[in-house]
């Protein structure tokens, strides 16, 4: 066996044992490494029960309204399973919309009201000019009439 | 080894000698960066003047011609600055060591590029500038792992066993890159998954990803040449003793 052989060998087994202690530490921090939790994993208490968090889902159709003082909004947040009701002050992102992805950070009230300190719209990855988009929504329609009918 | 290269024909050995290679970078270094101009002036006017405007994000996404191809780089230089430093520690190659050391400014320079478009883009589109999920932060670990390199590298005065122990550094950071790569899948982050990989179709429109493409390919002409200029400064710097670099 060559040097430069042993050397290989060497570094090899180093890199493999690395991954493996890699592997294992990411998946033990699994848990702590979520930016957000789900409506159901808040739901099943995987969720830190005092102290701020953050949320993550769409955004209930339908659901934004603006409370009567003008200031505040209320929507849901749904993981088309559970849904929850979040009360925010301040300006919405640009891209929030009912329907898309939504990340809020704040913290669950006695009442079950999610009082979010931040909100941050998170957006998909698919890139399209509007009348691509708009043909899509399209066929979608044509799709869901054909199967009223 | 010997034998390999006798029997090819072609002896591509002998350019792994510092004396060889340094003509024949200097050959490749005025192509690669004459066309990495041309094809990065030609990503940008397709992507800021011909690819159509997003259906959701508007103009802003634009920005996805500089800040994807940063980050897919930033990640491709350090595998590749890892590989040249374990070539480097396995067959002791001095010329090895020398393209580890010349890559890794670039890579660091792709990072914080794809960190601060990202930054730039987070702001309109989620509403931060930054936010801790598991796609930024290990992006931002790439970056100190880079700044860790570079450091590390000009705080030892032997330049031999600089080498070594920046190449283990090298090597033990690359576990970081599927980290970043696979964040999206493995955890909820903010950041939305890959719009390109190669089981699926791309989710962007056919103009929008060639954008890209001419973008990432001028990108990687880029480091090529900065690369070779780099590494031809190594050489020199290094070996000013050999008659062949005498200047008298």
């Amino acid at each position: 066996m060559k040097a430069r052989h042993k050397r290989f060998g060497l570094i090899a087994v180093g890199l493999i044992l690395l991954v493996i202690a890699a592997v294992l530490i990411t998946n033990s921090f699994r848990s702590n490494l979520v930016f957000f939790f789900t409506p159901t994993q808040v739901e099943q208490g995987e969720a830190p029960k005092s102290g701020s968090f953050r949320i993550g889902g769409l955004v209930e159709s339908g659901s934004l309204k603006r409370l009567s003082d003008g200031l505040h909004v209320q929507f849901k947040v749904t993981d088309t399973a559970k849904t929850m009701l979040v009360e925010y002050k301040g300006i919405l992102p640009d891209l929030f919309k009912e329907g898309k992805g939504v990340v809020a950070e704040g913290k669950l009230s006695a009442s079950g009201l999610f009082e979010a300190s931040q909100v941050l719209a998170k957006h998909d990855e698919n890139y399209m000019p509007p009348e691509a988009a708009a043909a899509i929504e399209a066929a979608k329609a044509a799709k869901a009439k054909e199967g009223v009918k | 080894m010997k034998n390999l290269a006798t029997k090819s024909g072609f002896n591509w050995l002998k350019y792994a000698s510092p004396k060889t290679f340094y003509p024949l970078a200097g050959k490749l270094i005025p192509w690669c960066a004459i066309s990495a101009a041309t094809l990065i002036a030609y990503g940008l006017y397709i992507g800021l003047l011909v690819a159509p405007t997003d259906f959701q994000q508007g103009e802003g996404y634009r920005i996805i011609f500089v800040h994807v191809p940063a980050a897919w780089f930033s990640m491709f230089l350090y595998l590749l600055m890892a590989l040249y430093a374990g070539m480097g520690l396995v067959f002791n190659a001095k010329l090895s060591y020398l393209m580890a050391t010349a890559i890794a400014p670039t890579g660091a320079m792709f990072t914080l590029l794809a960190l601060v478009t990202g930054s730039l883009w987070g702001k309109p589109m989620w509403g931060a500038w930054w936010v801790w999920d598991a796609r930024l932060t290990s992006e931002l670990i790439l970056l100190f792992l880079y700044i860790g390199y570079i450091s590390l590298q000009a705080a030892i005065d032997d330049k031999t066993r600089a080498d070594k122990a920046s190449a283990v550094l090298a090597l033990v950071g690359a576990i970081n890159v599927p980290i970043i790569f696979f964040s999206v899948k493995w955890w909820n982050t903010l950041h939305q998954g890959s719009s390109i990989s190669l089981t699926k179709a791309p989710a962007m429109a056919a103009i929008m990803l060639q954008g890209m493409l001419i973008m990432a390919i001028g990108f990687w002409l880029y480091s090529i040449a900065v690369i070779l200029m780099r590494v031809r400064c190594e050489i020199l710097e290094r070996d000013s003793k050999t008659a062949m670099f005498r200047q008298d």
